[in-house]
């Protein structure tokens, strides 16, 4: 190859240095949320629904709070936190779900379609896309997910307490239980948490969307289903099983001590056991492989 | 300063050889018609010079490596694949919002002017367009990208001659200005002979033939002989003959006007003409070598 003469390059002016950085990775997320608008829509939906059983499950409410008063404290707080757990519960795995099947289709989609080429015509570097597009399910879905949970649990508040006052019980047992500056505060660093411990997967999955010609989703799940029927078949074990299990779900059993009903929920995060926890490293690792590959994959691939 | 350079550019597929040491200068300013028949590799030369394929050789734009460098030399080239890149679930509004946020050489209020002349709503979606108007659209959006090179691949396919015409006629009017470089590949390659002023022929992933249309047209003559003078037309080493209407059209590299016009009516040949003339001796050579 020969060098490249810069002489061309100044006769334009050079764009600033921010502009070229920042500006192309913001309109790049923008461009994905336009596409995929199932991003947010989904979990709005869903936590919609989830709403309206909770407003059904009202009609309950005055007869479940007037025996709250024969209950133990610890009960008390179970039986006023569930609904709000619930919700925050679903809605999270709600986002993994659009995430998983978002990653799947987010380089695949492009040479699909052959827009690919449209989007190669800007001065948008693969890195940049690729980033963007993992930065969907590891920060703008958390932070939706964030700001929906949030959003759904005050309006659940607003209504219990609604129902509480139209039918003459005093609403301050369901005040007095609620952690409410705790309760998002623990739901951050829980996001975070399984944001982190989710890269590697998401990396993955883009990984494979960029990789595959077609049948994404097998060539995402066969090859660990495979190796793990190998494995109970050739040693008996169940280590690859185990392993995904864990790389789905591991994370709680690090970050969070679940600790007796009625503590605050602040005193049962683990932050510390979480982050030396060698499996949230080597993960986070594997998604730098990975998507430094799929960076790779953008570049090379052309159009299906 | 040449605004591509390639030298010895290859590219395989498998066995497959798409490109089979390419060496070419295209100089700024210039509209280059790179034409040859399918699957000759004018896709992948193109596709090289953009920055979307790997290959061997050596090859620069606008002094750059388009392979390492693919993002910031798409500061300074635009690209029209064929109508179908344009993302169907994009909205007009969308395509201009998200080019005018990344592309730093992009003038929006042009691209509005480009479309305030067609009937493209704002709030469409690609897939709601017609061809014709994808093409106007993303036309709208490169003419409005100050760039020094523009790259167009088939421009122009599936549409019809009206929507072609008006292509080639914003391009030329609109956009080229003398300073911008324009490679253009494309199968109507006769309605674009006026606009171009460069053409090349590829064949098997080789240049095979290239000059500038000023050379065309002062080497190249097509006459259209009298049967009686046909001997001696033949004697002036043709080289290509075919027949329209019972007459013979010969065609010549080379010889001087004055002496064609005794022999019948003389005029410039469409590429078209010469393409032909030089692919059907490249085939004959090829079966002459394998006799």
């Amino acid at each position: 190859m020969t060098t490249a003469p810069e002489i061309l390059s100044d006769s334009h002016g050079t764009p600033p240095a921010a502009l070229t950085e920042t500006r192309p990775m913001y309109w790049s997320v923008r461009r994905e949320l336009w596409e995929n608008r199932s991003v947010y829509l989904v979990p709005l939906i869903g936590i919609g629904v989830i709403l309206f059983g909770f407003l059904i499950s009202m009609i309950r409410l005055p007869q479940k709070m007037r025996g709250l008063s024969a209950v133990g404290t610890a009960r008390q707080y179970e039986i006023v936190i569930t609904p709000y757990n619930f919700a925050a519960g679903l809605t999270v795995v709600m986002a993994f779900i659009v995430g998983f099947f978002y990653c799947l289709d987010a380089l695949h989609g492009e040479r699909r379609d052959r827009s690919i080429l449209f989007w190669k015509s800007l001065p948008v570097s693969d890195r940049t896309t690729v980033l963007a597009k993992a930065a969907i399910p590891l920060a703008v879905l958390p932070l939706l997910s964030f700001v929906i949970i949030v959003t759904a649990q005050l309006v659940m508040l607003v209504v219990s307490t609604t129902v509480l006052v139209g039918s003459g019980i005093n609403p301050v047992v369901l005040w007095s239980r609620l952690p409410f500056v705790q309760m998002p505060l623990a739901l951050v660093y829980c996001l975070i948490a399984i944001a982190l411990w989710h890269a590697p997967i998401y990396a993955w999955l883009l990984l494979v969307s960029g990789w595959a010609k077609r049948a994404t989703f097998l060539w995402a799940i066969m090859p660990w289903l495979v190796l793990a029927a190998f494995e109970r078949g050739a040693f008996g074990t169940s280590a690859v099983g185990k392993f995904l299990q864990s790389r789905l779900i591991g994370w709680f059993a690090q970050a969070v001590e679940p600790r007796t009903p009625g503590h605050s929920p602040l005193a049962s995060l683990t932050p510390g056991t979480f982050l030396s926890t060698p499996g949230l490293w080597i993960g986070l690792a594997f998604a730098a492989l990975f998507l430094a590959a799929a960076v790779r994959m953008r570049r090379n691939r052309e159009p299906i | 300063m040449a605004c591509i350079e390639a030298r010895g550019l290859r590219k395989t597929y498998g066995s497959t050889v798409a490109l089979d040491g390419v060496d070419l200068r295209v100089e700024e300013g210039r509209i280059l018609g790179l034409v040859g028949p399918n699957g000759a590799g004018k896709s992948t030369a193109l596709n090289a010079m953009l920055g979307l394929t790997p290959y061997q050789g050596e090859l620069t734009v606008l002094g750059r490596n388009p392979w390492t460098e693919r993002d910031q030399l798409m500061n300074d080239v635009s690209f029209i694949a064929d109508v179908a890149v344009l993302p169907r679930w994009i909205r007009v509004s969308q395509v201009l919002d998200y080019v005018a946020g990344v592309h730093p050489r992009f003038d929006r209020a042009k691209a509005e002017r480009f479309l305030a002349r067609t009937n493209i709503r704002r709030t469409s979606k690609v897939r709601e367009l017609s061809k014709g108007m994808v093409t106007q659209l993303h036309l709208a959006v490169v003419m409005a990208i100050d760039a020094r090179l523009l790259v167009l691949d088939e421009p122009t396919l599936g549409l019809d001659i009206l929507v072609r015409k008006q292509f080639y006629d914003s391009l030329l009017n609109d956009y080229f200005d003398r300073s911008r470089t324009i490679v253009v590949t494309t199968h109507q390659i006769d309605e674009i002979q006026e606009v171009l002023t460069d053409v090349m022929f590829i064949d098997r992933g080789r240049i095979v033939f290239g000059c500038s249309m000023e050379a065309f047209e002062s080497r190249y003559a097509e006459v259209m002989v009298h049967p009686e003078q046909a001997a001696a037309a033949r004697a002036l080493r043709p080289i290509h003959e075919r027949q329209v209407f019972g007459r013979s059209i010969l065609l010549f590299d080379g010889v001087d006007r004055p002496q064609l016009a005794a022999l019948g009516e003389v005029r410039t040949p469409s590429i078209a003409d010469l393409f032909v003339a030089v692919m059907g001796n490249r085939t004959g050579d090829a079966q002459g070598g394998t006799r």
